[in-house]
């Protein structure tokens, strides 16, 4: 099952084929949650941009970093709704799904990278290219392993 | 305005993920993120395609607002964080190569795609 939503988990029949899902049950909130927190996320991402805007030939710092952040945000979340046992239903849909989803971007790390090497700067797309995911990656391992510690020292206490 | 643009475009494009990631989920049986794999290729595709070939409300609305949403680093990193913690190493180092080579493919080809059509 994916972890992007708060979809129930697989229900597999007898004989071994997957029942079918109930259909759309409770579905509504959670889409809405989802669409306001992507109202929102991109909305941040947006104002980034404006803030630190990027030159058509220049490294794309601000869809690097904001990447970065989204990512090391998810960590810190998902484990914290793991931790609480009973968080609220819209919770994830809401702030992970909606907002980090919305906020961080795949598509625009992908057209800087083809716009770099489109104007020569093949070095500096190869870097944003590798740099993006390496840093995502150590953000999201690096929040969501100091935010476990965090809870067992929580509970140790 | 140009921001209502960007939030209306992404009102659109986080739920359309939402809903693509649930379809494609309940329809394989591997652990591989097949959802996010998909609308991550498919943005990417379409802001190829919108790259240089729209005015900046279009591109305000369906790129930064729709790809952009629609699109995910977070979830894409959370994923393949999981798949390697499940012991899945091989499916998470696949999932990180296949979602770049795939997606950087697609904004390419959709960048050529939105020149041969203006």
């Amino acid at each position: 099952m994916g972890t992007t939503g708060a979809a129930p988990p697989k229900t597999v029949t007898e004989s071994g084929t997957r029942a079918p899902r109930r259909a759309s049950a409770g579905q509504g909130p959670v889409v809405v949650a989802v669409s306001l927190g992507g109202g929102l996320g991109a909305l941040a991402r947006y104002a980034a941009g404006l803030l630190w805007p990027t030159a058509p030939a220049a490294f794309p710092w601000t869809t690097l970093l904001i990447n970065a952040v989204g990512c090391a945000l998810i960590g810190v979340l998902l484990v914290t709704i793991a931790e609480l046992g009973t968080p609220h239903r819209l919770a994830r849909p809401f702030l992970g799904t909606g907002v980090l989803g919305g906020f961080t971007t795949f598509s625009t790390y992908a057209v800087d990278v083809q716009r770099l090497v489109t104007h020569g700067r093949t070095a500096e797309g190869l870097a944003c290219l590798v740099a993006t995911p390496v840093l995502a990656l150590a953000s999201v391992w690096a929040a969501a392993t100091a935010a476990r510690r965090l809870f067992v020292l929580r509970r140790a206490r | 305005m140009n921001w209502l643009l960007v939030v209306a475009g992404a009102m659109v494009g986080a739920p359309l993920r939402y809903l693509t990631d649930r379809f494609v989920q309940a329809r394989h049986d591997s652990v591989f993120p097949w959802g996010t794999f998909t609308v991550n290729v498919v943005g990417c595709l379409v802001l190829g395609v919108l790259t240089g070939a729209v005015d900046e409300p279009t591109r305000l609305l369906l790129g930064t607002g729709l790809c952009g949403a629609l699109t995910t680093y977070s979830t894409f990193s959370y994923e393949t964080l999981r798949l390697a913690e499940d012991g899945a190493r091989g499916y998470a180092v696949l999932n990180v190569a296949g979602s770049v080579v795939c997606g950087l493919g697609a904004a390419f080809a959709g960048v050529a795609l939105g020149q041969a059509l203006t």
